[in-house]
């Protein structure tokens, strides 16, 4: 039976000032192995300026079946929201 | 120049071509795509080269008439770019000593006097430089890797070995773009492609045969039978249909 190598989570940074988003997975034995492969095959059409690679594994996730403790509580509390400000129109980038 | 330029194009053009066979085969999804990647490269860099000599010669071809409609003694590749893929450490072999090659050859043609030729090699320059790294980083993974795979890259080199003197040794062509500080001192830059060579090998922890005897006769037209059969699989499309286009 064939050793998998393991898989790794892409992030990229389509531009500078932007954050790095994630934009899918894919196999390589190493850490290098991953930026090259992922340069390859996420940023072949100019769309990145950075890469970061993560071993799957190190991510830890939320559980589905948990989403009602952790994200229902935040749900009606609209005063959390700056929405209730006027913004002067010289303000941009809000 | 065009001979000299036809070299250029044709090592990129055949070894393009040998890369792009790895397509749907690599061992990995992702080495697919990161050598048919650098084939691509290849092939674009053939491209432009070609493109350059038909406007020089002035006869009104195109590039695809260098491509497909040259029989092999007029291809003025190395020997080495035209070897068979083998498995994938003799893939990887092949391309770093090609590579170690490219890369300091397109550095020094940065400055060549020929504007246009300098101006190719500063962009080229960028995708050399990465696969330089890539088929470095694998020769260290393969030698540094399990007893099998250091076995096939050992064994790959001992193979391979008798091509790379060509690379360096100045057919009557270079000479004299040499003295016209056209193309680089190819004896100078010896030192430094062996320089980096030795460095990779000792780091992947494989040895060089001493004192092999070294092939030559690609740069002028002297093939080994492997290109013949390239040249078939490659140019039976507008052989058989000529001026074909889809």
């Amino acid at each position: 039976m064939k050793k998998e190598w393991p898989l790794w989570e892409i992030f990229i940074r389509s531009k500078s000032g932007l954050n790095h988003k994630h934009v899918g997975s894919l196999h390589a034995a190493d850490a290098e192995m991953a930026l090259e492969n992922a340069r390859d095959l996420y940023t072949r059409r100019n769309e990145g300026v950075s890469i970061w690679v993560v071993e799957s594994k190190h991510i830890t996730a939320s559980d589905p079946d948990d989403s009602d403790p952790l994200f229902e509580p935040a749900r009606d509390k609209v005063y959390r929201h700056p929405t209730f400000y006027t913004v002067p129109d010289e303000v941009s980038h809000m | 120049m065009t001979k000299y330029l036809l070299q250029l194009a044709d090592n990129a053009l055949i070894l393009g071509h040998r890369l792009g066979e790895w397509c749907g085969h690599a061992p990995e999804m992702e080495l697919d795509m990161a050598l048919t990647n650098i084939a691509l490269d290849l092939t674009g860099q053939a491209r432009s080269l070609y493109q350059r000599v038909a406007e020089l010669e002035g006869l009104g071809k195109d590039e695809d008439d260098y491509a497909y409609l040259r029989d092999a003694w007029e291809f003025r590749n190395v020997l080495l770019v035209e070897q068979p893929n083998g498995d994938f450490a003799y893939t990887i072999v092949r391309q770093f000593i090609f590579d170690a090659y490219n890369y300091y050859l397109h550095r020094a043609l940065t400055q060549s006097k020929d504007e246009w030729l300098a101006g190719f090699a500063a962009k080229s320059l960028k995708e050399i430089t990465y696969h330089l790294r890539f088929s470095s980083e694998w020769m260290l993974r393969l030698g540094d890797g399990t007893e099998v795979s250091h076995a096939k890259l050992q064994a790959a080199i001992e193979n391979l070995w008798n091509y790379t003197g060509e690379l360096t040794k100045p057919n009557e062509v270079e000479q004299a773009l040499t003295v016209q500080g056209i193309c680089p001192n190819l004896t100078q830059l010896k030192t430094e492609i062996e320089a980096k060579m030795t460095e990779v090998l000792a780091a992947a922890n494989v040895t060089a045969p001493v004192g092999a005897w070294m092939q030559s006769g690609g740069k002028d037209g002297s093939h080994s039978e492997h290109l013949g059969f390239i040249l078939a699989e490659m140019q039976f499309l507008q052989r058989a249909y000529p001026g074909l286009e889809w």
